[in-house]
């Protein structure tokens, strides 16, 4: 029920998001979803990718610190209201967003897709699931 | 069972080793004043003679030798014997300034060889161990030391010296090198690369390990003895007065056994001069008394120490150095405050971050600051931006409550910090004072 997020520690200067996405680019990794949080020093890259196995792999060997975290996809009905009434359902299930970002569905035009990063996916889920939202899994999001 | 070399001589009594000092100091003295012009005019400057040096008692009457009087009496000012006599030059690592060139016979070569196989028997190293010998060889004086060291206890040496580092992990593995020998900082670059060739501590051979030529934490001990599954001993030495081997820890892992039957050991004020009270702390003075080619006489190393003469347990009876806090020639002045690299070094490994680090010093607007760059590893990463925030935030506390200063941490992506093979360079001072 979750997906896996792909973490990367990078410093913050000039040139060292380029050599990250370079390993992907050379090793033909697949990007679904993207976004970064910075500091003045450093950043932390998460990705959301089409082969996790074959990516840790390539980043270890390159030399980056990364980790892989479960975190929680959701296709949301792309019209007005949609991101509300998902994050309608977690608020009266008390679940704390720690981090969430935003892509496009790749073929599919008709939704808009976020990630949630929180504490308990299960519980997050099975909230969601009451209101009728699916969240989406592994398989799927690399097939996007 | 505790190991020794020269057993009468590292358990003798008090007296004993009294005496021998007694006797071979006031030799050394007539020595080096019968055949270092440079010595005589310095003792004459101060009104005195040889005869007035009777026993190790008068020490404190002599003058000092700095590394100042070194650079001046460069080359050969300070050789007390014909070159003819002399086989071997070694050099120091210039980490600090202007190399020094020292001399030795081949009696002093023998001595200091001696001394460097109390330090591997007193690690447990006997005839049966194969003996890694990665620190380098040449100028530096850890490589020949250990080396020759090694020999005299009768270990199968393998004389790597420092460098490739998977090729001295193969030849630990393949040849089952018992005992490792090189600096701290390299050591602990060995034990990472193993960890990432997959090496577990009980698929190395190694059992002991002797490490020296730069200062070292605590932390950074424990470090290395998790990582390689061996015990970590310390050595200490100074290419002036010989090399490695000077003092050398023993089983009990609870400071440095000087080598009293070769060098007086005192502690000064490094302010005054004046010589302060067994359990002080201040500068660590030498004296060698038995030195032919290059005699030192209350020779200032720079290094902040303190010594102590409680029973060992291991039962050498020669005085124990503390490991010395930091040469003060290492020592950083900022904004007033004397800080240790070694501090630094602690705080880190306390807070779970490598030993893998360099600090940054400026000035910016007429202010000292401190750049503590530090390298991320897989245990301290997490997706969590807070949460890193956080852990550096008691990085720069912790360093704070250690230094009195407010430090800056950075973190750097790994590998970013250059490994050394030898002395690593921890400090870049970019100050222009």
């Amino acid at each position: 029920m979750s997906i896996k997020q792909i973490s990367v520690f990078l410093e913050n200067r000039p040139g060292a998001l380029y050599a990250m996405t370079g390993v992907l680019a050379q090793n033909q990794i697949d990007m679904r979803a993207f976004s970064l949080a910075e500091t003045s020093d450093f950043g932390i890259a998460r990705i959301i990718v089409d082969d996790v196995y074959k990516t840790t792999t390539v980043l270890k060997d390159a030399g980056y610190v990364h980790n892989v975290t479960p975190v929680l996809g959701v296709a949301i009905p792309d019209v007005p209201g949609g991101l509300n009434k998902v994050l309608q359902a977690l608020t009266d299930a008390q679940v704390n967003v720690e981090y969430m970002y935003a892509f496009l569905g790749g073929k599919d035009t008709g939704h808009a897709y976020m990630i949630f990063r929180v504490a308990d996916n299960a519980a997050a889920a099975a909230a969601l699931a009451k209101r009728g939202i699916q969240v989406v899994e592994q398989e799927e999001m690399e097939q996007l | 069972m505790e190991r020794y070399y020269q057993p009468e001589i590292e358990t003798a009594s008090r007296e004993q080793i009294k005496a021998w000092q007694d006797e071979r100091l006031v030799k050394q003295v007539r020595h080096v004043w019968d055949n270092v012009p440079y010595y005589r005019k310095k003792m004459e400057e101060k009104g005195l003679t040889p005869d007035d040096i009777r026993s190790s008692d008068d020490l404190h009457k002599l003058p000092f030798i700095t590394k100042a009087d070194l650079r001046e009496a460069y080359p050969y000012g300070l050789v007390a014997k014909p070159l003819k006599e002399c086989v071997r030059i070694q050099s120091t690592s210039g980490t600090t300034g202007k190399r020094v060139v020292a001399f030795y016979t081949q009696h002093d070569i023998d001595l200091w060889e001696d001394c460097c196989a109390r330090a591997i028997m007193a690690a447990g190293g006997t005839d049966e161990d194969v003996c890694q010998v990665s620190y380098g060889y040449g100028l530096f004086t850890g490589g020949p030391g250990l080396n020759g060291g090694s020999h005299k206890v009768g270990c199968l040496t393998i004389p790597t010296s420092s460098g490739n580092t998977e090729r001295q992990i193969m030849f630990i593995k393949d040849l089952s090198a018992t005992i490792l020998c090189c600096t701290p900082s390299y050591a602990a670059y060995i034990g990472e690369t193993m960890k990432e060739m997959g090496l577990t501590p009980d698929q190395i051979p190694l059992k002991a390990g002797i490490f020296g030529a730069e200062a070292w934490s605590e932390e950074m001990r424990q470090d290395i003895q998790n990582t390689l599954g061996i015990k970590a001993y310390d050595i200490y030495g100074l290419t002036e007065l010989s090399g490695p081997g000077v003092s050398f820890e023993c089983s009990a892992q609870t400071g440095m056994h000087i080598n009293e039957d070769h060098f007086i050991a005192e502690i000064i004020d490094p302010d005054t001069g004046e010589v302060l009270p067994e359990g002080s702390k201040g500068e660590l003075v030498f004296t060698s008394i038995t030195k032919e080619a290059f005699p030192l006489l209350r020779y200032r190393t720079r290094d902040i120490c303190m010594l102590t003469r409680e029973k060992c347990s291991c039962g050498r009876t020669h005085v124990k150095m503390c490991k010395p806090m930091g040469r003060s020639d290492d020592m950083l002045i900022i904004r007033g405050v004397n800080v240790f690299p070694s501090q630094i070094e602690t705080v880190l490994l306390n807070h779970g971050y490598p030993a893998n680090y360099q600090i940054i010093v400026d000035r910016v607007k007429s202010t000292d600051t401190l750049d503590v760059q530090v390298e991320m590893t897989p245990e301290m990463f997490t997706d969590n931006m807070g949460e890193i925030a956080k852990r550096q935030k008691e990085l720069v506390d912790g360093l704070r409550s250690m230094l009195g200063l407010a430090a800056k941490v950075t973190l750097v992506a790994p590998k970013t910090i250059v490994r050394s093979e030898g002395k690593a360079v921890r400090v870049i001072d970019k100050r222009k004072i």
